[in-house]
């Protein structure tokens, strides 16, 4: 069936046939024939301050619901304020769709007014991306555009839109399903990698599962439960896989990388099989790449066939969608352990003593101010696992993945692989509105704050409740670290002139209920407060101490095998040779 | 001297892709921004008019040349890429060069020209200019000789290659369409 509408109509009801409930975004002139049918659309509009929020919250969306986020901007600085969110995607493996307008196509090419390449600035960083200038391929776009970025190893996809295509009167055919001759993801891996991979397992005394992000953008986590208890070998999960697997289990030994635990960090040096699982050996997990796990063998498992061999080789590659790898390894398993199964206990026990050892841990200002982490430590605490947490980038956000509890996947969002400051508003709002069940928590530093605090104001005028805890020292936290750590203390550019701006009234000129927080004792009814209000945006600025640094750190470029301690746990340093 | 990498390094790549706007650009981007060598590269349309035929020459080195097949895979225009053995392949390029001449040397050039079967394709006061197809190897070796004339303009196409057919599957395809 087929009806005649504008390309405007037409953009509109295709995306309503791609199922799109929510969508961020920001009108402007290229754009602009989109925004009168999306003023009679079911589809939720929410208006951002600032096209980058839209981004983010897409991202957001995306993170707690499994589901692609959707934005929309206008052309030249509308799109380009898209790049980052877009970039942030593309490097966390985000499924998210990107409509842009375009200026008319007779003046595409003549540096028209608001005229950006938008399709040739993000070619880098976009799965795939799309200019369409004739209205008839609206449709099919956005279902390929959709098909793209929700299938394989998920990602963005840009479709901008030339404004007389908008204009125009065309035939409106959604496509029942797409044909893409170049585009065939492997979802079943093989049988005799399944069977390798399996071989390898029941070979290892000192395996360990590798877990990345890969496991909840496949949905995995109840396969990989069955899978690691079965084997019985320690999990670590890194930054991306916060939630894939419980961090109460007696199997998880934590986060590796960069401020990793030291029993997850070393489990994967000393290790002898990495059961890697939708991780990509990131620098900032593996340290510098030839001193990283050098006695082991690796099985990595991926949808992505190019992740494999990229960094690391791989003795044995299993290229499919996760869930159906993890569930094909587990009857493999079990029958190969028929045969033989390794005595893993000497292993475990020496990781259970390394994770006595160096436990994750702080300790609390002598002078009586507030330490982050215990912030962090309340919050979780009070809170509970069921809640949604976001972070942006920097102290914050380690110390959030290290002291926060997570127990269930789509519970933690956060801006690994791009590090983008300022992430963390938005993307709540995102999930937030993904997830309205879901108490949402944003933790910011004060720096990442004040890049994107606008936003809520869209979420006070649009009633998203969410909260907001600004970890504020005043300074660009981690960069002030590494300055102290490997620049002689010389703090250049990081101060940021404590007590401006006052963060309270700033809060409350937005809308939200503002909180401030400078003792330890004023924590906890500080976080309750909070919970209990949900009729509007709560931000709570607690005011911690300036000096505190995250640890452990395996400082940038340097082996795993040297990663440094807290100051309190030196001593214990011998027990890691 | 060989203006060709050593044979290690230098692999043929038969990309095909979808005949779409901005195609190459992102052929080009993915090997900018990866840090991967072109180090020849031709682009025209197929047979069908729907794909197009990217020959790439890549110079791998500090990469492996499996990584540079599965990033290309990725671009979802890219249909099929085939890696091309030299030796199980028929390769060719187009070259065409300007070269000074004196008046006195032009009969030496000119059969030069003859010997390597190459054209003239025009004639000046003091200067010629040449065409020659054929394989790389070929048009290396002319490009050398011509030099000590003294080449005024250069310009060569990249290689172009195609696998060599199979002959016991080339004859009984024949076989059959007589029968």
């Amino acid at each position: 069936m087929s009806k005649k509408m504008s390309g405007a109509s037409s953009l509109v009801q295709s995306l309503e046939s791609a199922g799109v409930d929510v969508m961020f975004g920001l009108p402007g002139g290229a754009i602009l024939p989109a925004y009168d049918p999306i003023f009679d659309s079911k589809i939720r509009h929410i208006l951002v301050r600032h096209e980058q929020g839209a981004g983010h919250a897409a991202t957001g969306y995306a993170q707690v619901t499994g589901r692609v986020g959707v934005c929309i901007a206008t052309s030249g600085p509308g799109a380009t304020n898209l790049v980052t969110p877009l970039a942030d995607a593309a490097m966390d493996s985000v499924p998210m769709v990107a409509i842009t307008g375009q200026v008319p196509s007779v003046a595409i090419g003549t540096d028209a007014f608001q005229e950006a390449d938008i399709r040739g600035i993000t070619m880098p960083f976009t799965k795939h991306n799309y200019l369409i200038t004739d209205p008839k391929d609206i449709p099919r776009a956005i279902a390929e555009a959709f098909y793209i970025a929700g299938s394989g190893r998920p990602g963005p996809v840009l479709v901008d839109i030339a404004k007389d295509a908008l204009q125009k009167e065309t035939e409106f055919v959604y496509p029942k399903e797409v044909s893409l001759p170049g585009y065939h993801p492997q979802v079943d891996p093989e049988n005799q990698a399944i069977k390798d991979a399996a071989a390898l397992i029941a070979q290892s005394a000192k395996p360990v599962f590798y877990v990345g992000g890969g496991v909840i953008k496949a949905n995995a986590s109840k396969e990989l439960m069955q899978l690691a208890e079965l084997v019985g070998a320690p999990v670590v999960t890194t930054l991306m896989a916060l939630g894939s697997f419980p961090d109460s289990h007696p199997q998880h030994l934590g986060m590796p990388g960069m401020h990793g635990t030291v029993a997850a960090v070393t489990a994967l040096q000393k290790a002898d099989l990495l059961i890697t699982l939708g991780a990509r050996f990131d620098d900032r997990v593996t340290g510098k790449l030839s001193t990283f796990a050098v006695n082991a063998k690796v099985i990595h498992a991926d949808i992505d066939p190019a992740e494999i061999g990229k960094n690391r080789y791989a003795d044995v590659p299993v290229v499919g969608d996760l869930k159906r790898t993890i569930a094909a390894l587990i009857p493999a398993v079990k029958a190969e352990f028929a045969k033989n199964q390794p005595d893993l206990a000497p292993w475990i026990a020496s990781m259970n003593k390394l994770r006595a050892t160096y436990p994750l841990g702080y300790e609390l200002p002598k002078d009586g101010s507030l330490s982050p982490q215990y912030v962090i430590e309340r919050l979780s605490a009070i809170t509970g696992p069921d809640a949604i947490y976001v972070a942006g980038v920097g102290q914050h956000q380690m110390w959030s993945s290290q002291y926060w509890h997570f127990d269930e996947p789509y519970t933690w969002v956060n801006s690994g692989g791009l590090g983008t400051m300022g992430f963390s508003v938005p993307a709540a709002i995102g999930a937030k509105v993904g997830r309205p069940d879901k108490t949402v928590w944003a933790i910011d530093g004060d720096g990442c704050f004040q890049m994107t605090a606008q936003e809520l104001i869209t979420a006070s005028i649009s009633n998203i409740p969410i909260k907001v805890g600004i970890l504020n020292n005043s300074y660009l936290g981690m960069v002030r670290q590494w300055q102290e750590m490997f620049y002689g203390e010389r703090y250049s550019e990081v101060d940021l002139g404590g007590g401006i701006p006052d963060f309270v009234k700033w809060a409350e000129a937005m809308g939200c209920v503002g909180i401030r927080v400078d003792s330890p004792e004023e924590v906890a009814p500080a976080i309750e407060r909070a919970n209990s209000i949900n009729d509007r945006p709560v931000v709570v600025d607690f005011r911690v101490e300036e000096f505190e640094k995250v640890f452990p750190m395996v400082a940038a470029g340097a082996s795993n095998d040297d990663i440094i301690l807290p100051p309190s746990q030196n001593e214990r340093r011998e027990y890691l040779r | 001297m060989s203006t060709y990498p050593t044979p290690q390094r230098h692999h043929i790549l038969s990309v095909l892709v979808q005949n779409k706007a901005g195609v190459l650009a992102r052929v080009a981007s993915l090997f900018a921004r990866r840090g991967y060598n072109i180090f020849s590269l031709a682009v025209a349309p197929t047979e069908d008019p729907q794909f197009s035929r990217i020959t790439i020459v890549v110079d791998v080195e500090g990469t492996t040349l499996e990584q540079i097949v599965k990033q290309l895979f990725k671009l979802i225009e890219v249909v099929r890429i085939s890696e091309l053995d030299p030796q199980k392949s028929v390769e060719r390029e187009l070259f065409m060069a300007t070269v000074r001449t004196d008046g006195e040397n032009r009969g030496q050039i000119v059969e030069l020209a003859n010997i390597f079967e190459a054209k003239v394709l025009a004639v000046g006061v003091d200067a010629l200019t040449l065409s020659l197809e054929g394989s790389p190897e070929k048009l290396d070796d002319f490009e050398e000789l011509l030099r000590g004339y003294g080449i005024v303009e250069l310009q060569r196409t990249g290689r172009i290659a195609l696998p060599k057919l199979d002959r016991e599957a080339h004859s009984r395809a024949v076989k059959g369409k007589a029968s």
